[in-house]
């Protein structure tokens, strides 16, 4: 085990997928001598050279394309999106191509390419870069989407996400990038399965769904109520699509309350989506509804004490645990 | 060339109105300077992106807009701002994050905007802006007015679609839109000659049949000259035209780019020798238009300004946290649907009896 930064448990997933397979190549902005908008990629381009991590325009809509194109013929493209908010340029690529492609043409043809972006917001970067928009991928049938919320699981899953057979969005997260983590040695090949949901800490009064940077935000909260005497559980999704819905109700069933937690717009949100599910699976399980905690429903404002009203942070995370536990006769010790 | 001169002339025969555009190059150069460093004191958040050494680029095109043109533009928008007249101070605190900004501290510098000057923004989406200029453009021509619109991007705008979707939309409507390219020679660290088949950018516009030249971003006489011409005839005629406006930034892409990984010291070095600032003052003391009194004088009376923008700014409250979900849409009337939209609905404020407990 090596201690890495989430940034570079990625890098190092992208050097040995590089190494291990020459169908992999990596593609994108400023990736190559700039080493990266956020420095994901430095190194790499000196290593590989051009060929392998190929600099591109500011032309997202053509390289994505380009990407899938490429994929068609038997390549791993490894796309890099700056940030989640510049895929929108290309989001007719990814959801009307990308995502269509297989079934469209009746399963003879596929489209084994990632794109990695960071998603999320807290740096006052303002109404069109803050946004978590990983839920619009969640959406649509023919897309995989994939969000780790720390060093050994971003390592494990890029791997995973670049050796799968369809296209996968794998969702970074700008503040996650300095955080460290033990991560495995590249020996071992480590790699996590796409699909599966990880109970991070164990708990039985209440259980807490997050995925990506809101799952460090729910496991500070989770420290928080045991201080109270409560112990929460807490659920990292690790990927949304295909959701695990089997984890999230084996803890449900054991805690019997829920609250989702997700550092986007709530409305047609993961919380919203897994909601109707616990419903359904939980309902003689569950001594309230399954509640939700989520960022204001507002383009994001610019100036701090705004910016801090408008984010899902650990304050309003445990107000919303500790008013369900309250809805449900629990009240902590002090 | 003929109209060239005189209008050249037209600048350096008017000595207040030669000197109004130095002092104004001065002004933004001040503000980025000190921005810079306010931003170092944590007082400015996010993304910060300077426009020093394209002063002129921007005072030259942008001095020509006359009362019924607008403007857009990138998220490097001070310079614009300042160029239009928005006060150093409104602009300050919009950096800020303060009430007193021109976007009431909810933009930031990225987004900063002047609707009585007719400043239609800073953007933050590469190319974002160019079809939303192309439909101000539609604006004007539908109502028959005989303004123009300006539009500034830079170079790495070229290579996205809506950058060809809008000068093609522009041409085939025939619309009074100047489309300015401000050539820095990089995106963030890519360089045109890397990112564009066609790296003499102004070329584009043949694609289109569309109006297109390039001139030295630096002088500012010739930016005014070109941009002046192009937007009278974009007037008269509604016509549209691409103007390439060859210039460098000084700095890195924005505060956190050191802007050296990518380009040589040497190459830095021989772009400040074509400063545009002392370019065009080292040409107004040729025409015994300034001395270095005056300069001096100058220079200080803009320290002064920002200094003052940098007080007033750091004075003036935060938005009141009442006003999160004000402006999500223009009718106040939804504002409490919306609200309720928060994740404590279906029934209201978290803690309160709901509906299905009682
Ligand atoms: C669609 C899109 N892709 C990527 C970005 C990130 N980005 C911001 S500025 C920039 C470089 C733009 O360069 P240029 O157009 O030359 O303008 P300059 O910054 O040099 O003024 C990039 C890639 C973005 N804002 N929008
Ligand atoms: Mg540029």
């Amino acid at each position: 085990m090596a201690e890495l930064t989430y940034r570079e448990a990625l890098r190092r997933a992208l050097d040995e997928e590089l190494e291990r397979d020459d169908r992999v190549f990596l593609m994108g902005e400023e990736i190559g001598r700039f080493e990266g908008s956020y420095k994901v990629t430095a190194g790499l381009w000196a290593k590989y050279g051009p060929k392998r991590v190929r600099e591109t325009p500011i032309s997202e809509e053509g390289f994505v394309g380009a990407g899938i194109g490429a994929a068609m013929l038997g390549l791993r493209p490894v796309v890099e999106i700056m940030t989640i908010n510049f895929i929108l340029v290309a989001q007719d690529m990814v959801v009307n191509h990308a995502a269509k492609i297989r079934y469209m043409f009746g399963g003879k043809v596929g489209v084994p390419m990632v794109i990695r972006t960071p998603g999320g917001a807290g740096a006052q970067l303002t109404a069109q870069h803050s946004q978590s928009l990983e839920v619009w991928f969640a959406h649509v049938p023919g897309l995989k989407v994939v969000a780790p919320s720390n060093p050994a699981d971003a390592y494990g899953l890029l791997k995973s996400a670049i050796r799968d057979d369809d296209p996968v969005l794998f969702v970074e997260n700008l503040v996650l990038y300095n955080v460290t983590g033990s991560v495995p040695e590249p020996e071992e090949d480590f790699t996590l399965p796409l699909g599966r949901a990880h109970v991070a800490r164990e708990g039985t009064d209440l259980t807490i769904v997050a995925h990506s940077y809101t799952v460090r935000r729910a496991l500070a909260v989770a420290d928080r109520l045991a201080q109270s005497g409560f112990e929460a559980e807490v659920v990292d999704l690790r990927t949304l699509r295909p959701l695990d819905v089997d984890t999230v109700v084996e803890s449900v069933r054991k805690t019997n309350r829920v609250l989702i937690a997700e550092e986007g717009w709530a409305t047609y949100g993961v919380g919203a989506e897994l909601a109707a599910r616990i419903g359904r699976a939980c309902f003689d399980d569950l001594d309230a509804p399954p509640e939700r905690v989520a960022g204001a429903e507002v383009p994001m404002p610019y100036a701090k004490p705004l910016e801090l009203a408008a984010l899902a942070l650990e304050d309003k995370v445990e107000a919303a645990a500790r008013s369900l536990l309250a809805e449900c006769g629990l009240v902590g010790s002090a | 060339m003929a109209r060239a001169v005189d209008e050249v002339h037209d600048v350096l025969q008017d000595g207040e109105q030669a000197l109004r555009l130095l002092r104004l190059m001065l002004l933004i150069r001040r503000f980025e300077e000190r921005a810079e460093e306010q931003y170092t004191r944590a007082r400015i958040g996010g993304y910060l992106h300077l426009a020093i050494g394209e002063e002129a680029a921007n005072v030259g095109s942008i001095d020509c807009l006359g009362p019924d043109d607008y403007l857009f533009t990138s998220y490097r928008d001070h310079a614009a701002a300042l160029a239009v007249g928005s006060s150093p101070a409104a602009v300050m605190a919009e950096l800020f994050g303060k009430v007193t900004g021109v976007a009431r501290g909810y933009g930031g510098s990225m987004h900063l905007l002047d609707v009585d000057r007719r400043f239609l923004g800073g953007w933050g989406i590469v190319g974002g802006h160019l079809p939303i200029a192309v439909g101000a453009a539609l604006a004007l021509d539908y109502r028959d007015v005989a303004g123009a619109v300006l539009c500034q991007f830079g170079d790495g705008a070229t290579n996205i679609g809506a950058f060809h979707e809008a000068l093609n939309l522009a041409a085939v409507w025939s619309l009074p839109i100047v489309f300015q390219v401000i050539n820095n020679l990089y995106g963030m660290g890519t360089s045109v000659e890397q990112s564009s088949a066609e790296p003499e950018l102004y070329k584009r516009a043949c694609a289109y049949r569309m109006h297109g030249e390039r001139v030295d971003g630096n002088d500012l006489l010739a930016v005014r000259e070109a941009a002046g011409r192009l937007l009278t005839r974009a007037r008269e005629e509604s016509r549209p035209a691409l103007l390439e406006t060859t210039t460098y930034r000084f700095r890195g892409h924005s505060v956190a780019d050191a802007g050296k990984a990518y380009r040589t010291a040497e190459e830095l070095a021989s772009w400040r020798e074509r400063d545009p600032i002392a370019r065009y003052a080292g040409l107004l003391r040729e025409h015994d238009l300034l001395d270095d009194g005056q300069l001096e004088s100058m220079r200080k009376e803009v320290a002064d300004e920002v200094s003052e923008a940098i007080r007033e700014a750091a004075a003036a409250p935060a938005p009141d946290l009442g006003g999160l979900y004000e402006n999500v849409y223009g009718d106040e009337r939804w504002r409490e649907q919306f609200e309720r939209m928060d994740t404590a609905a279906p029934f209201g404020e978290r803690m309160e009896t709901r509906s299905w407990q009682s």
